[in-house]
């Protein structure tokens, strides 16, 4: 197998017009993820704003019991994980499957569905944990009625993806549907295994945290990190006009994944109620993360080295490189706090809420907007309105996600350390966090900013304002400079 | 591609055995001890009024702030805090649906509320405006589980006392509702200072 031939450029038989006729069969599904994943953005953005206030002034909005804390929070990251980024991502894996496989979307009417039944089972699971149904279950709270829907919805996605897979042109498989189809392989399964246990006929309460932690770091792993990556090794090297570096990592990469990163989630567990072999397991498992994450690593650096003047260009790859390089950064951190004499501090402690959003946002969400910048434009026919707004967005979104990392790392380990020693009063481990929290909701209003933008330039490019331009949006082109040639 | 799809899979399949499974087995299948000297069955059963409170509990979203495991020395100071008399165990968690767990601590840990508070008004205070009791503590007040009610005759029996003078207008008192009676008989019920043979009888205080 040639080098070249990994490349989803370089297959000649694809032209310019057989691409635009795949973009094309995928405009309506595509675009239903996409319009309303950005919808349930801004929804959990504003829940991610409450929640943030409600710790820095814990009277405001007290009032109701639909917007305390504890229903608020959950609201947040149900609407941002599963409203937000998992139909972001099942909309970017849609299109990557067209494209890869090499024909037009069949079937369309299955995934259309699944939007509508996700949609409403985002809906009713919002309305159910406000209303007070939320099971409490990290990751899980939805109530039976509303993921019942989104499993609904899931099993059509997933059929579709073998139909489509099946009806694939003959010839290479690209690293990025490997990871696709194994990701559509294990959410299903994983996802109908947990609510079974925990929430339709839930097993004894001393059995439930194996399950939850088997499921919550699962989601992150083998759902949201191969979406991610398969979208990294197909954007980076499609940008870039050059093949990806080594199929031979990308190999690696992929096996080393799905052997260890399924066996993680014990490691939300350190020190608590549960047989010491099974922590162990999930220790020595996080550990040999280190295996897949700097393959990749490594694998994405040298496909991009010599080129990185690109990223001033591109909006797609100045997006998608951020994410690589913090999906490397936040699984590096992640290892670390496998170690037990590091988790020992930073367990219990707002450290934890940083490491999920390094990962989820600054890797996840970031990889997202990138493609979303290179997708839709395709499929609708109509480009980005402004460059100029693509700009604020990247710089907010940037800028926030690093205050808040910042912010809630250096509260967490103070945090950490205070509640560490039984001789500093557990109040005063609440008081070093303070004012990292009030930060943190800065930060949350630079991201809430960032958001609105984007939002604004999606709405504007779908009603197709201004006037047509055939030239992509890159930065620098609203300034009359002459961005180098990049490959359509 | 059937390598792809035979490996990714046969990679999940161990965990889910490993993971789920063998723990569903191992650790879902606890009875209560029966002490044989004194008859005591641990854990406890809960009453009825405590289940309901369990699921006030989850709808709250308490877990978001406060944990309920006392984790095994060399793993933070939770004993030394004096958060549980011993190490907590899978089968102190066979009652509960769902098991808070919990994976921060924004607020102290739970597991022995019930023993380190045992007073139901002080709960009630506490539910209503956390600041009275506790000073400096950004718990959101629970006021919405409670109701403002004109006094007729004499004082409810289950009216909060010892709240700020203005909190309630004259004339008015300020009783739970049932959802923050059940609430609280749940923080009673969370006591796990009881004996089992893989957690030996904790040391007298």
């Amino acid at each position: 197998m040639s080098m070249t031939s990994d490349h989803p450029v370089a297959t000649p038989e694809l032209d310019r017009v057989e691409r635009a006729r795949i973009d094309e069969s995928t405009r309506i599904p595509v675009l239903l993820f996409f319009g309303s994943a950005v919808f349930w953005l801004l929804v959990g953005t504003l829940f991610a704003l409450l929640a943030s206030f409600k710790m820095n002034a814990p009277h405001f909005l007290d009032q109701w019991g639909w917007l305390t804390f504890g229903r608020v929070r959950p609201a947040h990251l149900n609407a941002v994980a599963y409203g937000w980024a998992a139909p972001a991502g099942i909309g970017v894996a849609l299109w990557l499957m067209a494209r890869l496989c090499r024909v037009p979307l069949m079937h369309s009417k299955l995934l259309i569905s699944a939007a509508i039944f996700w949609n409403i089972g985002i809906l009713l699971g919002i309305f159910g944990i406000l209303s007070g149904d939320g099971r409490s279950i990290e990751w899980l709270e939805f109530p039976n009625y509303a993921s019942l829907m989104l499993f609904v919805a899931f099993g059509l996605i997933a059929v579709w993806a073998v139909i489509m897979f099946r009806f694939r042109q003959p010839g290479h498989v690209y690293v990025s549907q490997w990871y696709l189809l194994a990701a559509f392989i294990w959410f299903p399964w994983l996802y109908s295994t947990a609510n079974i246990l925990l929430n339709f006929e839930p097993i004894q309460g001393g059995a439930q945290g194996a399950v939850n932690w088997w499921y919550g770091h699962n989601a992150l792993g083998l759902w949201f990190t191969p979406i991610g990556l398969a979208a990294a090794y197909y954007f980076i090297p499609k940008v870039l006009g050059r093949p990806i570096h080594s199929y031979y990592l990308s190999i690696l990469g992929f096996w080393s994944l799905a052997l260890f990163y399924s066996w993680n989630g014990m490691h939300h567990l350190i020190g608590g109620p549960f047989p010491a072999w099974m922590v162990s397991a999930s220790v020595v498992a996080s550990v040999m993360m280190f295996i897949p994450v700097i393959t990749t690593a490594i694998n994405h650096h040298m496909t991009v080295r010599g080129n990185f003047h690109a990223l001033k260009w591109s909006p797609t790859l100045r997006f998608t490189v951020f994410g690589a390089m913090c999906y490397t950064l936040s699984s590096v951190q992640g290892i670390f706090m496998a170690v037990p004499s590091l988790n020992k501090v930073t367990h219990f402690t707002h450290y934890t809420v940083g490491h999920a959003h390094l990962g989820l946002y600054a890797f996840f969400t970031m990889i997202m907007f990138g493609a979303m910048y290179y997708i839709t434009p395709r499929v609708v026919g109509w480009e980005w309105p402004s460059a100029r707004l693509i700009r604020w967005h990247f710089w907010l979104v940037a800028i926030g996600i690093g205050v808040m990392v910042v912010a809630l790392t250096i509260g967490g380990v103070l945090q950490g350390l205070a509640l560490l020693d039984p001789g500093v009063t557990f109040m005063a481990s609440l008081d070093y966090t303070k004012p990292w929290l009030l930060l943190r909701s800065g930060s949350g209003i630079l991201l809430t900013a960032g958001h609105i933008v984007f939002a604004v330039s999606f709405t504007l490019l779908l009603l197709k304002a201004g006037s047509k331009r055939t030239e992509p949006t890159l930065f620098g082109s609203d300034q009359g400079r002459k961005p180098e040639a990049l490959v359509p | 591609m059937p390598v792809i799809i035979f490996g990714a899979f046969l990679t999940f399949l161990t965990s889910w055995i490993g993971l789920v499974a063998y723990p569903s087995l191992q650790l879902g299948r606890f009875t209560p001890f029966t002490a044989e000297d004194t008859g005591d069955i641990n854990p406890p059963p809960l009453s009825g009024m405590a289940v309901m409170g369990q699921r006030v509990y989850a709808s709250s979203g308490c877990v978001y702030c406060h944990s309920q495991q006392v984790r095994q020395v060399g793993y933070g100071s939770d004993l030394e805090r004096g958060w549980g008399a011993r190490p907590t165990v899978a089968r102190d968690y066979m009652r509960e649906n769902p098991a808070f767990l919990g994976t921060m601590r924004t607020g102290p840990d739970l597991t022995n509320i019930g023993a380190r508070q045992p007073s139901a008004m002080w709960h009630h205070q506490h539910l209503y405006q956390p600041t009275v009791v506790s000073p400096g503590s950004i718990m959101p007040s629970y006021r919405y589980l409670y109701r403002l009610r004109k006094i007729e005759g004499q004082r409810s029996a289950n009216a909060i006392d010892l709240l700020p003078p203005d909190t309630a207008p004259d004339g008015y008192e300020i009783v739970p509702t049932y959802e923050a009676e059940a609430l609280v008989a749940y923080l009673l019920s969370l006591n796990r200072n009881y004996p089992l043979p893989e957690a030996p009888e904790p040391p007298q205080q």
